[in-house]
């Protein structure tokens, strides 16, 4: 006879090694899904930190009376100055394809950067001043080790003449690496030398401001309104359904309903943030509403009876005692619902924000891109170099997204009261 | 609290609701060119709006990328400051979208040529060039192929050995952009119809049943061997270095970008470079354009100065900017005639 308070059971032993077998599993799991996570945030660094630098080559440029009139300092010939700066650098070079070549070492900036100092500086004009200017990208993708110097030439963007001219310009001190400040101060560009990501990142606050003023009072008011005043009921069973069918709804359907109503219908100005802000509000406000909900019933019901209990209204005990309570859980769920928002693409494509933006806009109703945008059309242009801006672009979107989190975390750590 | 609470919401929402009606008044006086169309000229229409705006005192215009079809429904929704510019387009406007225009009462159409673009089947550089002939492209990539005269069947062919025996024994894996772009228009229409056209009966078949004929020569075969990659040509060049199998169709702006690392296949004997798209002799190479709404001319402020700018020697010229950027220039007089043209403000005519 077994007994079986003293004796183990023979099937212990199984069910333990089931036990280790299921948290090995796990472990394993989890592991593999930290290795996707690391492979794929290391290959965008990987990728993208090299577009914060930027690659400088520096010119002397003339500048005495001949070559710029102090009196009329818009009728210079500025490109001509670089032209004539990068000859007399390299004076054997006499065949107009080469000299083509050899202009194409700087950006097609540089013309507009010096014309820029002339005006600003027009005391300091005269004799001859070393400059620093953008490099083209071809030069810059060179540098940073992007091409293939010992393949044959026919198969690089760059000829053996200009690798032998950068090498003349590196060997003088010529070349530079610099922070690339100009990525987070200039709109879109079509070089990738002088394309920054400032116009998209306007672009996107202006769209996630009004996203947010419309989503977050909308949001809560339909979310006290369900949770505390509305009688339940098969009414109520049904709104709660869709509201949860809403929140699973594909984003591009929320960008058809845009352009159908708010572009064809309203006749709102087609590319504007306010659209877009407008079609991401739809798509945030089931998160909000539900979140929402989740937080006030997260408030006990005795905090509401006590109130109730002595004389305050519902409408009081809901205002003034269980919304304050449930406030950093909706905030929490509307910031969520934000980040979502701001990597959203698929909307934005109907309601035209999928466009070239090189001006910062000023209002929601200029012209406008965002940041998952300016990602897409980056990785899909032809150049080279812009692979690695999408990729600093993608950086500047998860730093954004993180941020916004960590300040969920916080609000939810903070202000959050538990019973 | 409650007060306060309700006070905010309240100006919260009406500050958004004021926005909205204040957008729509804004809307009418514009200042700034709108562009929409062909994803294949976005690139060469965002350079030369980058340095319009930076050359003059008008905004840069904005670009956007809707491919050629979707620009020209939108261009012909109507007149008013709502409705876009100028739209790209990598192909010819076609004479129904020309009635639709004139219904939607846009009348005055201008024309522009930008220039030329080839459009080629590239693989990766570990693998040997292909000589390919149009015939060889139809045969491998449609749907139905002939069976004897008069007589079609579904393509039966696997390896580019069945095709043509001077090819080598590797399997037909082409890459290529969905219906909706204009690069598989354009690559249906030059390459696959140019090749069902070598079929006499075939080019027969296109008088008297001309619905048949296109059926037959625009299908492309949907069995996995032509694979529809998207619109995004640097995950074809990608995928293509990644599978040395596999050929790959785009322009050859993207081409031109990564020489080092996939290569053009010969058709029927040219290879696609610079010189020979330009000249024509290149048999895959197409007509890009853009179209301005000349009701919209005096309307929105640049549009003038921005169509001089683009037809400038310096843009679209044999040596001008957009060439460094893949775009395939006109011969001079072409151009010159384009630029007068255009001055002019002449109405398209088809």
């Amino acid at each position: 006879m077994t007994d079986s308070f003293t004796q183990h059971s023979p099937h212990l032993a199984n069910r333990h090694a089931a036990e280790i077998r299921f948290q090995w599993a796990g472990r394993v799991a989890i592991f593999l899904a930290l290795a996707f996570l690391f492979v794929m945030i290391g290959s965008i660094f990987y990728k993208g930190t090299g577009a914060f630098w930027r690659t400088y080559v520096a010119l002397d440029i003339d500048l005495s009376k001949d070559a710029i009139d102090p009196q009329d300092l818009a009728g210079a010939s500025y490109g001509g100055l670089v032209k004539k700066a990068l000859k007399a650098k390299f004076p054997d070079v006499k065949a107009r394809r080469d000299r083509r070549k050899l202009y194409g070492l700087v950006s097609s900036d540089a013309a507009f950067a010096l014309r820029k100092w002339a005006e600003e500086n027009p005391a300091e004009l005269g004799g001859v001043r070393k400059f620093w200017f953008v490099a083209s990208d071809d030069v810059d993708v060179l540098r940073k080790g992007g091409i293939d110097v010992e393949g044959k030439e026919s198969d690089r963007r760059v000829s053996d003449k200009e690798l032998k001219w950068v090498a003349t310009l590196a060997a003088e001190g010529r070349i530079e690496q610099r922070f690339n400040w100009a990525f987070f101060t200039s709109g879109d560009s079509r070089e990738p030398e002088l394309a920054g990501i400032l116009s998209a990142l306007v672009g996107s606050a202006w769209s996630l401001l009004v996203c947010f003023f419309l989503s977050f009072p909308v949001g809560i008011m339909a979310a006290i309104y369900l949770e505390e005043f509305s009688k339940k009921g098969w009414w109520s069973d049904l709104l709660e359904v869709n509201i949860n069918n809403l929140a699973a709804v594909p984003s591009i359907v929320f960008g058809l309903l845009g352009l159908a109503i708010f572009l064809n219908t309203f006749g709102l100005p087609r590319s504007s943030p306010l659209v877009g802000g407008m079609v991401l509000a739809l798509m945030t406000l089931p998160t909000i509403i539900i979140a929402a909900r989740a937080a006030l019933r997260a408030v006990p019901p005795s905090i509401r009876e006590a109130a109730l209990g002595i004389g305050a209204s519902p409408l009081q005990s809901t205002f003034h005692h269980v919304l304050p309570l449930a406030m950093p859980g909706m905030l929490t769920g509307a910031i969520v619902g934000m980040a979502r928002a701001l990597g959203e693409t698929a909307p934005l494509l109907m309601i035209g924000m999928v466009a070239f933006i090189a001006d910062v806009p000023q209002s929601i109703l200029e012209p406008a891109t965002a940041l998952p945008v300016q990602i897409f059309l980056w990785a899909d242009s032809p150049e080279r170099a812009f692979l690695e801006k999408a990729s600093a672009a993608i950086i500047v979107l998860l730093f954004f997204l993180v941020v916004m989190n960590l300040i969920a975390i916080v609000l939810r750590r903070r202000m959050e009261q538990r019973f | 609290m409650f007060s306060r609470n309700t006070t905010i919401a309240a100006v919260a929402v009406s500050a958004v609701v004021g926005a909205i009606t204040l957008g729509t008044d804004a809307a009418v006086a514009r200042d700034q060119i709108k562009i929409i169309g062909s994803s294949t000229v976005f690139p060469f229409s965002t350079t030369v709006a980058e340095r319009f705006g930076k050359k003059t005192e008008f905004k840069t215009p904005v670009v956007e990328s809707t491919g050629s079809g979707g620009g020209l429904k939108l261009f012909c929704a109507g007149i008013g400051d709502n409705h876009p510019d100028i739209t790209n387009a990598s192909r010819r406007i076609k004479s129904s979208e020309v009635e639709k225009c004139a219904k939607n009462g846009i009348k005055d159409i201008v024309e522009v040529k930008v220039g030329f673009d080839g459009i080629v089947m590239a693989n990766s550089k570990k693998a040997k060039p292909m000589n390919l002939t149009l015939k060889d492209v139809f045969l491998a990539l449609a749907k139905d192929v002939p069976d004897g005269e008069g007589k079609t069947k579904p393509n039966p062919y696997k390896t580019w050995k069945d095709v043509n025996p001077a090819l080598p024994a590797d399997k037909i894996e082409v890459m290529g952009p969905p219906p909706t772009s204009g690069t598989r228009d354009a690559f249906v229409e030059l390459a696959m119809e140019g090749g069902c056209k070598s079929f006499a009966w075939i080019k027969a078949m296109k008088k008297k049943d001309k619905k048949a004929y296109k059926a037959l020569c625009h299908t492309m075969r949907e069995d996995g061997a032509f694979i529809e990659a998207g619109e995004n040509d640097n995950l074809i060049v990608q995928k293509l270095q990644a599978n040395p199998n596999a050929l790959g169709i785009f322009g050859y702006s993207f081409l031109d970008q990564n020489a080092d690392v996939v290569q053009g296949s010969n058709i029927d004997g040219v290879k696609p470079t610079f010189e020979a798209i330009s000249d024509g002799s290149y048999p895959v190479s197409r007509s890009l354009f853009f179209y301005v709404k000349k009701a919209h001319v005096d309307k929105v402020a640049g549009i003038k100065e921005f169509l001089a700018e683009f037809t400038s020697e310096d843009a679209f010229g044999g040596e001008g900017y957009l060439a460094e950027k893949g775009l395939i220039p006109m011969p001079e007089n072409e151009r010159k005639a384009w630029r007068e043209k255009v001055k002019a403000l002449q109405n398209l005519t088809m």
